[in-house]
């Protein structure tokens, strides 16, 4: 575990930063251009993990144990999210026969 | 050797996280997720976070991709199907979110945090450290999240019960 650690040392803050905001965006692109309302979730998974990675990265700069903390308890909320999210997916394919969220217009009425 | 495990991980994850959101087929969207969730884990590795890398690894790669497989072999949604969105509204989506790279890395350039990432204490992700951290001053969120998983639980299976007609 000392190697890779040594591995550590020299990856600057930025280039976490980077992967991050790269990865975040990824997930933003792919709520904007799809329509399942699964691959959508999935999206939303991709954002809540490049936060996750970033909140540990600043843990380690800051040596302060809380950020992991945190890191903890968005898993928690993560769980929590896809649990009910995919139920109310599986309710609505039970209501229009599909997860085109274009059927879900209504909703803005 | 180096820093070259980092930039090659990091590498993996943009790549198969661009996957995840280009491939047709839900079901190898939900394979794609499962390999970026694992470089995941390897970066929490890198970072010496030992705990959350087995976090991750069991609720990411275990429970949640099993509930996503489920849903859509249960759906029976792994055809090609989905009907696509227009071009343009992809080809303006694409450019926000470019646009949304540039702003971020633009306005964290004038912060100039670039000091090398350094473990001071090499326990910092350690299961000893963090559960004395998650029993000492993060007690009440710590129990106020079984509370909310419980609350999870029971509004999912009410939500997937069938009304009796």
């Amino acid at each position: 575990m000392d190697n890779i650690t040594q591995n550590l040392q020299g990856v600057p803050l930025n280039h976490y930063i980077w992967l991050s905001a790269i990865i975040f965006s990824i997930g933003v692109i792919g709520v904007l251009t799809r329509r399942n309302a699964i691959v959508i979730f999935m999206s939303v998974e991709l954002m809540l993990n490049a936060v996750n990675l970033l909140l540990a990265a600043f843990s380690v700069h800051n040596n302060d144990p809380s950020g992991q903390v945190f890191v903890f308890f968005i898993m928690v909320l993560a769980a929590a999210e896809v649990a009910v999210g995919l139920s109310i997916i599986v309710m609505i394919y039970r209501n229009t026969q599909s997860t085109d969220i274009n059927v879900l217009n209504r909703l803005k009425w | 050797m180096g820093t070259s495990v980092f930039y090659l991980v990091a590498f993996l994850s943009i790549f198969f996280s661009l996957m995840v959101i280009f491939a047709k087929n839900p079901v190898h969207s939900v394979l794609y997720l499962i390999v970026t969730f694992f470089t995941f884990t390897v970066h929490y590795i890198l970072l010496n976070a030992q705990f959350l890398a087995v976090v991750n690894f069991i609720v990411y790669m275990g429970a949640i991709m099993v509930l996503f497989l489920f849903v859509l072999m249960l759906l029976n949604l792994n055809t090609d199907n989905e009907p696509l969105k227009s071009v343009l509204v992809k080809v303006v989506g694409v450019i926000g979110g470019c646009c949304l790279v540039v702003t971020l890395i633009g306005s964290l350039k004038a912060t100039a945090a670039s000091d090398p990432l350094i473990l001071v204490n090499p326990n910092l992700g350690l299961v000893k450290n963090l559960g004395k951290e998650l029993f000492g001053p993060f007690m009440l969120p710590f129990e106020l999240s079984s509370i909310l998983l419980l609350t999870a639980m029971v509004g999912a299976v009410l939500l997937t019960k069938k009304e009796k007609v």
